[in-house]
């Protein structure tokens, strides 16, 4: 097994996900399926091969740097699912 | 047996199937079509098809108004190069002050708070949008089964799917319900649709068109692509939504060719292709022969065809779903309940709040997925999984370059089968990943590929080619895709008049 129950867990806090009991043994055995098949790449020698992190080969182009409101207070907070008028709310962090 | 006449209530018109932007935008000059008159044509066609559950949200109205602006722009002469264009948006695409989803409920009422650039593109040029379209919850999945909406079906077959994850977006144009639609592709999901609803889709290069304002999949892997009747069509879309955008510092600052206008290919092409894709028995038989026939014609019309071994491509899908599944990990971290969208009501605490609103409201494979992604990304597996498949991505794309200094084009089928049945696939996610075999190296490596219709199988189920080009090659690739499907289409009307004597 590539991912057992412990690490399944530790995974779903990191993603913050709650695993369904009903759901457990289903999302094992697939991960497991999918982990097993990603692992065919390590048949690949890439000794000595640097990693590819961005596709384009241009370099960073920069805008310039004017300030702008670009999303007003009103708009930003209007998808929010709880807020006053100027914050968006949460359920308290410090007790 | 009983026959049933439909009778047409006057207020209905049909007008005729247009292939082409071009033919409209006659017809408005020249015989008394308006956009006005389009757009009740196709709300008619999208109401009386709802059972392809290809839009979920159709903006009657505002479209019904916009082409009422059209029209007044295109009597007084100032109308856009789009004016007559009904374009359905996936919902992927922002779109300012409308509902935007991706297909999930995690973005439940969700309004989009400014437009994507390539999409207000469109609306510079008076293109009319006519609603948003189903697809796979966050563009993950290639049958559109992942939908919180539920499924979208094949118009050919009903009890088959339309592809994905730009399904509704495809089955849209080959049902008639728009003139175009705007998918979105990040292993396939504009080309593996548009195959399976025998229409063309072109993913372009990475970096071609800006991806503000489309929600993030796979960052490193997403295109906005087009989805059309006709090359000509795409090439237009491709050319008006490409180029620099101040929104997006992965968009390619490259000047963008007049695509549209360099559609006449000349010459001999170089074509590379695998042998084994013309006999490998998990490639459905039709599509081996269709596409053999393809190349046929091609070698007869005096093109270089030749076999090629490219022995990195079996290591295309697990590179691809490693660095996916990390990157969506990445960035579907914002989905959050904070700031938009569902908010589980049974939380106690902010970590309770994340959890219980995350598991609530993405689909199964969306939490599988960002579940294998945090595992690939996670201490103890970076280096083994998503350092080594950045190693092998490169690789691939150094074979892929080498590839295209001999070739011009690389062909190949677009799918191994044509659509499968709803539900086939469902169970086992490794065979729903199998179905991208042939479009994921297009985005593993940043070219542009296009899929374009070749025939039907036995049951009469489109199949698609597709033809992938060097990166930024889309000029020369659009004018060989018109050119290979006129070609098709000469060899149709051959074989049809022969069958008729």
């Amino acid at each position: 097994m590539k991912i057992d129950r412990e690490a399944l867990y530790k995974v779903a806090h990191l993603a913050r996900l709650d695993i369904r009991p009903e759901e457990e043994d289903a999302i094992l055995k697939s991960m497991d399926s999918v982990l097993n098949w990603m692992d065919q790449l390590n048949e690949i020698d890439t000794e000595g091969v640097e990693p590819l992190t961005h596709i384009s080969d241009e370099v960073n182009s920069w805008r310039s740097d004017n300030a702008s409101n670009t999303l007003s207070r009103t708009e930003a907070l209007a998808n929010a699912p709880l807020k006053n008028e100027r914050y968006i709310m949460v359920p308290k962090v410090i007790e | 047996m009983a026959l049933i006449i439909y009778l047409q209530p006057h207020k209905y018109f049909t007008l005729k199937e247009y292939l082409t932007l071009a033919e409209i935008q006659e017809d408005l000059r020249e015989d008394g079509l308006t956009c006005v008159k389009l757009v009740e044509h196709y709300l008619q066609k999208i109401e009386s098809s709802s059972h392809l559950n290809a839009f979920v949200e159709v903006y009657a109205d505002e479209a019904r108004s916009t082409a009422a602006v059209v029209d007044a722009k295109l009597v007084n002469g100032t109308a856009g190069r789009l004016a007559g264009m009904v374009i359905g948006i996936k919902d992927v695409l922002s779109h300012k002050g409308h509902g935007l989803q991706a297909a999930s409920q995690i973005l439940d009422s969700y309004q989009a708070p400014f437009t994507a650039t390539a999409v207000q593109r469109l609306i510079d040029e008076d293109a009319i949008i006519i609603g948003r379209q189903n697809c796979d919850e966050f563009a993950m999945g290639s049958s559109n089964e992942n939908s919180s909406f539920g499924p979208a079906l094949n118009a050919a077959d009903n009890s088959k799917v339309p592809g994905g994850s730009s399904g509704g977006s495809a089955v849209a144009v080959q049902a008639g319900l728009c003139h175009a639609s705007l998918g979105s592709d990040t292993g396939g999901s504009v080309r593996q649709p548009a195959a399976f609803c025998g229409v063309v889709g072109v993913k372009p290069s990475y970096g071609r068109i800006s991806r503000y304002g489309l929600i993030a999949y796979a960052s490193s892997f997403d295109c906005i692509g087009p989805i059309t009747k006709s090359v000509s069509d795409a090439a237009l879309l491709l050319e008006i939504m490409s180029g620099d955008d101040d929104y997006d510092s992965t968009v390619s600052t490259k000047e963008v060719p007049a695509y549209s206008a360099s559609l006449n290919w000349e010459g001999k092409a170089r074509i590379g292709y695998i042998q084994d894709t013309l006999e490998n028995e998990a490639i459905s038989v039709d599509i081996r022969q269709r596409t053999k026939a393809v190349l046929d014609r091609l070698r007869a019309e005096g093109h270089e065809v030749v076999p090629v071994e490219i022995p990195l491509l079996d290591s295309l899908l697990p590179t691809y779903y490693i660095l996916t599944t990390a990157e969506a990990s990445s960035n579907l971290s914002r989905f959050d309940g904070v700031r938009y969208g569902h908010r589980s009501a049974e939380s106690t605490d902010l970590e309770s709040m994340y959890k219980k609103t995350r598991t609530e409201a993405f689909g199964p494979e969306v939490r599988r997925r960002i579940l294998l992604g945090t595992f690939v990304l996670s201490a103890n597996y970076y280096d083994a999984y998503y350092t080594k498949a950045q190693r092998v991505r490169r690789l691939v794309r150094e074979e892929t370059n080498r590839f295209f200094e001999q070739f011009d084009f690389f062909i190949s089928p677009v799918t191994p089968t044509t659509a499968f049945t709803i539900g086939e696939k469902t169970e086992d996610p490794l065979q729903m990943y199998l179905a991208d075999v042939f479009t994921v190296q297009a985005n593993v490596v940043g070219n542009p590929a296009i899929a374009v219709p070749n025939g039907f199988d036995q049951q009469g189920m489109p199949i698609g080619i597709q033809i992938m080009a060097p990166y930024f090659g889309e000029e020369k690739m659009l004018a060989f895709a018109d050119y290979l499907t006129r070609l098709n289409q000469k060899v149709a009307k051959k074989y049809s008049e022969n069958q008729e004597v």
